[in-house]
């Protein structure tokens, strides 16, 4: 019966190296320096790359994290420093809530916050509507290890004279940077691989989008669009997408779980 | 850690400090800043479920109740059901489950109990990854790898053995909800697993100890002792797992057949709720469809709130009987 | 490593505002059809080719979007293969106060495509038939409905799987209204429509999807736009016309298709050629249009948008025939140049 459980953890892990193994096996071989670099071509036409959804990507992430990292830092200052119990609660369910909401709901709640009122489709509603989704992550996990960090710091902080959001910005902070840090770029990697929300938001773009205000290809969205196609030079783009979105997300994580393996630069109390 | 103010020469009438006296010490400043962010959270939370509200008013009026049983999903005229949307969703979330609760918590016993710390961690390492990856990536291997596996050779074979039952019958498209819901446990798998796992290595020693100084085996030791007691957060993993695979959107989309059909064979193409919403929602013919979707997209949202709090309260009520009985 | 994360993002900040804003095309959105999107990205792409700083993107989201986010005002123009119906003009007209116009761009045939083990020919489909298989009651290759017109080719006596569209399409209203001109069991339960309450079969996104579908799956038969199934190799069937011959979609069929709708355009365009009178003429045609709205606020958009109008109708015909669309009949070409005088 034992065994019975160390098959079953067999199974599930070599899931993951089955998967990557495909996508290595598939997508490198349709990996070219075109893919990078070029434009998709029109219609039943082989060739072509995705330069425009990786630079659009690129730019919908920017955004995500200049309004999800911002708003879950500092909500999580807040929360472990200043808050009493019951708004730190509400806040905390808010939070949950949030992070609980599937992604094509988001994509709803873009769409009529982000793109009716202004008539047009944009980067900038991918970008909100992605970085709605990294909020309560960031703000979760950054809220964890600021609550880490031991009130002996605090506390000399404080008799040494210094004010509170000096003690915040000065000691606190820092003593957790690893901490947020790795919350940042796991809600980044989270969100770099979504789709859903896309649809509605940043819809799409056969060519470059100039400025923030237009539509965006997205790699997410490429794949999505090449994968059920017929064609299959696009299906063969589909892969080497694939490949380059899932290293990237890959890549992300663990370089976020070594950041924290390395330990909180403080010991805990 | 409760805020209390600094200032040494605060007066005891915290109302004869003015404003911008208080405002001087920075630390008011600080707080009101974090304070609009951390608000920021819940208005956005609270907007949402607004727009959600006011998006499928008029669909709520006109079918009222009636949107949760009936059938039909006909754009040309105006009627619309849940019904199949809902069914689909559940369905392949049940198929999700009884396939991946069964293997998580066995990887997670494995995890927890038998193999060695570094083993454990190493292979939960991995198991996080899995859940990192994307949902289109899945719905992508799930298209070229899944769906023909299954037209050609599982459904087949499912139906020459078990075909006599009524979920197996029908011809073996390749998609529809068993292929859904076997991409869905895969998607699913890694919830469970991390979270028993961490449930599962929260039940106090003495528990196994006692077990075992009985005379149990290391199985009977760990299945009828160490296992029960963390039931409830394993419940709640469970539930966890529901939750996510009842909001999945693209790798659903991708292989369930995108037909509003209510059948009882898992051979048949089907629809959830996601996938309508994300292949209708851009070009809803008419408000009151569009509305539909919204209301759609209320009922997921609804469910998954349900789940997913359900979920926490189990596996916070777990940790806390860990800790209370715990071996100082 | 502070510092270099910062000079590191500073660096990727000042790259991509270069990337972004080197650009000083005008862009211009547009959304819908699937039917018509291979010539339209061919179009686009060549139009941008000869005027660089216009740039037209344009999301084959289906027609009911082209319809829908037109009328929403989130793209600049829409695109569908089913014109508009009245309630959708005149929900256009009561949102912006100004008409939206129809402008058709290339006649285009949607083809019965299969994929039966084994039937590499061109099967011949009766109306009955069609209908029949669409409606779930035939449902077996060797159904005699299907074998009566097809004598010579070995059928399999397999299950049919039918596959039709998942989301608001034009090639399904062109499908549909097809079926609902030649079956009246098919007119009365399910009518025509972008989208309808499909009795049987499975959903495909898009002419693409739907494609991909049939293409996978063995014993299938779906409709499609005549091009994905010629560029994707997969066979396709002839259909019996009126006058009871079975003719086989192409240039010369489907113009013979818009040959008498040419005559008696109607002044906003929107006709339907499919069961047409004459010998040699496919009954599953269609124009498809784009949809332009009467009035821009943005007057650079409004030229733009005019100045590939005139292309398309001059130069951008040339492209057509080898993607296997039909040119406009020359006469709908000349009124669509008077009406394009009427967009401001």
């Amino acid at each position: 019966m034992l065994t019975m459980t160390g098959v079953c953890a067999l199974v599930a892990v070599s899931v993951l190296f089955f998967i990557l193994g495909y996508l290595v096996y598939h997508g490198g071989k349709s990996i070219n320096w075109d893919f990078f670099t070029k434009l998709p071509k029109p219609v039943g036409e082989t060739g072509g790359g995705m330069a425009n959804a990786i630079v659009g990507s690129a730019k919908l992430l920017l955004l995500a994290s200049l309004l999800g990292a911002p708003i879950g830092f500092l909500g999580a200052i807040y929360l472990a420093e200043f808050s009493g119990s019951k708004v730190a609660f509400v806040v905390r369910y808010a939070a949950d809530l949030l992070n609980g909401v599937p992604s094509i709901v988001i994509g709803i709640f873009a769409f009529s916050l982000a793109v009716l009122p202004f008539k047009h489709f944009s980067t900038l509603a991918g970008g909100f509507a992605l970085g709605l989704m990294m909020i309560p992550i960031t703000l979760r996990s950054t809220e964890e290890f600021l609550l880490a960090v031991p009130r002996a710091l605090r506390e000399a902080a404080m008799a040494l004279g210094a004010s509170k959001w000096k003690t915040i910005a000065t000691v606190i902070v820092p003593a957790a940077y690893r901490g947020i840090l790795t919350a940042v770029l796991l809600a980044f990697a989270r969100v770099a691989g979504e789709t859903a929300p896309l649809l509605f938001t940043a819809l799409g773009n056969r060519f470059w989008s100039p400025g923030w205000n237009q539509p965006t290809a997205s790699l997410p969205e490429m794949i999505f669009r090449y994968a059920v196609a017929p064609y299959e030079d696009w299906n063969r783009q589909a892969w080497a997408a694939g490949l380059v979105l899932l290293g990237l997300i890959l890549v992300i994580n663990i370089v976020a779980r070594a950041i924290l393996a390395r330990g909180i630069s403080v010991p805990r109390a | 850690m409760a805020a209390t103010t600094t200032v040494p020469s605060a007066s005891p009438i915290s109302g004869s400090r003015s404003f911008l006296n208080r405002l001087r010490d920075g630390d008011e400043i600080a707080r009101m800043i974090t304070f609009l962010f951390a608000a920021s959270v819940v208005l956005v939370t609270v907007l949402l479920i607004f727009e959600l509200w006011q998006g499928s008013v008029l669909a709520r009026h006109k079918f009222g109740l009636h949107f949760f049983v009936t059938q039909v999903w006909d754009p040309v005229a105006e009627q619309f059901g849940a019904l199949p949307f809902i069914y689909g969703t559940l369905i392949t979330a049940t198929v999700s489950l009884v396939i991946a609760v069964p293997l998580g918590i066995g990887a997670a016993i494995f995890l927890a109990e038998l193999a060695p710390a570094r083993l454990s961690d190493a292979l939960e390492f991995f198991i996080d990854l899995l859940a990192a990856v994307p949902s289109v990536i899945y719905g992508l291997l799930g298209v070229f790898i899944v769906v023909p596996l299954m037209r050609d050779y599982v459904q087949p074979a499912l139906k020459n053995t078990l075909g006599f039952l009524p979920l197996f019958t029908g011809p073996a498209y390749g998609i529809g909800f068993l292929t859904a819901g076997i991409v869905l446990a895969i998607m699913v798998i890694p919830y469970i697993i991390s979270v028993s796992r961490e449930v599962l290595m929260s039940v106090p020693r003495d528990q196994r100890e006692a077990a075992l100084g009985l005379g149990s085996t290391r199985w009977e030791s760990t299945w009828k002792v160490v296992v029960p007691f963390a039931r409830t957060g394993i419940m709640g993993s469970i539930f966890l797992a529901l939750a996510r695979a009842l909001g999945e959107t693209m790798a659903v989309t991708m292989v369930i057949g995108n037909t509003p059909t209510i059948s009882a064979s898992l051979f048949s193409p089907g629809y959830s709720i996601a996938a309508v919403i994300a292949n209708e929602f851009t070009e809803a013919t008419g408000d009151i469809h569009l509305q539909a979707l919204i209301e759609l997209g209320l009922v997921l949202f609804l469910l998954t709130f349900l789940l997913n709090g359900v979920a926490r309260l189990l596996i916070v009520l777990t940790s806390q009987r860990g800790s209370g009985t715990a071996h100082a | 490593m502070k510092r270099i994360a910062g000079n590191l993002l500073a660096a990727l900040a000042l790259a991509l505002t270069v990337v972004v804003f080197a650009h000083a095309a005008l862009s211009i959105t547009g959304a819908g059809a699937t039917f018509p999107y291979p010539i339209y990205s061919k179009w686009f792409d060549e139009y941008k080719k000869k005027n660089p700083t216009v740039e037209i993107n344009y999301q084959s989201i289906g027609s009911g979007g082209g319809i829908r986010q037109v009328t929403e005002g989130t793209v600049d123009f829409g695109a569908s293969d089913g014109p508009m119906t009245d309630e959708q003009l005149k929900a256009f007209q009561d949102k912006h106060g100004f008409a939206v116009l129809h402008f058709p761009t290339v006649l285009g045939a949607d083809v019965p495509t299969y994929n039966i083990p084994g039937v590499t020919a061109a099967l011949n489909f009766t109306p009955e038939a069609l209908a029949g298989i669409f409606l779930g009651k035939i449902t077996k290759w060797n159904d005699p409905a299907i074998a009566a017109a097809n004598k010579g080719v070995n059928l399999p006596g397999n299950d049919i799987v039918v596959v039709h569209r998942s989301e608001g399409s034009g090639t399904t209203y062109i499908w549909t209204d097809y079926l609902s001109k030649v079956s009246e069991e098919w007119k009365t339960k399910v009518g025509k429509g972008a989208s309808v309450n499909w009795p049987v079969g499975l959903g495909g996104k898009g002419n693409e999807g739907v494609t991909g579908q049939i293409k996978n799956a063995p014993n299938s038969i779906g409709y499609v736009e005549l091009i994905y199934a010629v560029s994707n190799n997969i066979p396709y069937g002839n259909v019996k016309n009126s006058s009871g011959n079975f003719v086989k979609a192409d240039l010369a069929s489907v113009t013979a298709a818009a040959a008498g709708a040419a005559k008696t355009m109607p002044d906003d365009f929107r006709v339907s050629i499919t069961d047409p009178p004459g010998k040699t003429a496919y009954p599953i045609a269609s124009f498809t249009w784009l949809l332009v709205p009467e009035k821009f606020s943005d007057a650079a958009k409004r030229d733009a948008i005019k100045g590939f109008v005139s292309w398309m109708l001059k130069d951008g015909q040339n492209y057509v025939e080898q993607l296997s669309y039909a040119k406009l009949p020359k006469e709908v070409v000349a009124k669509e140049e008077k009406a394009l005088a009427k967009v401001q």
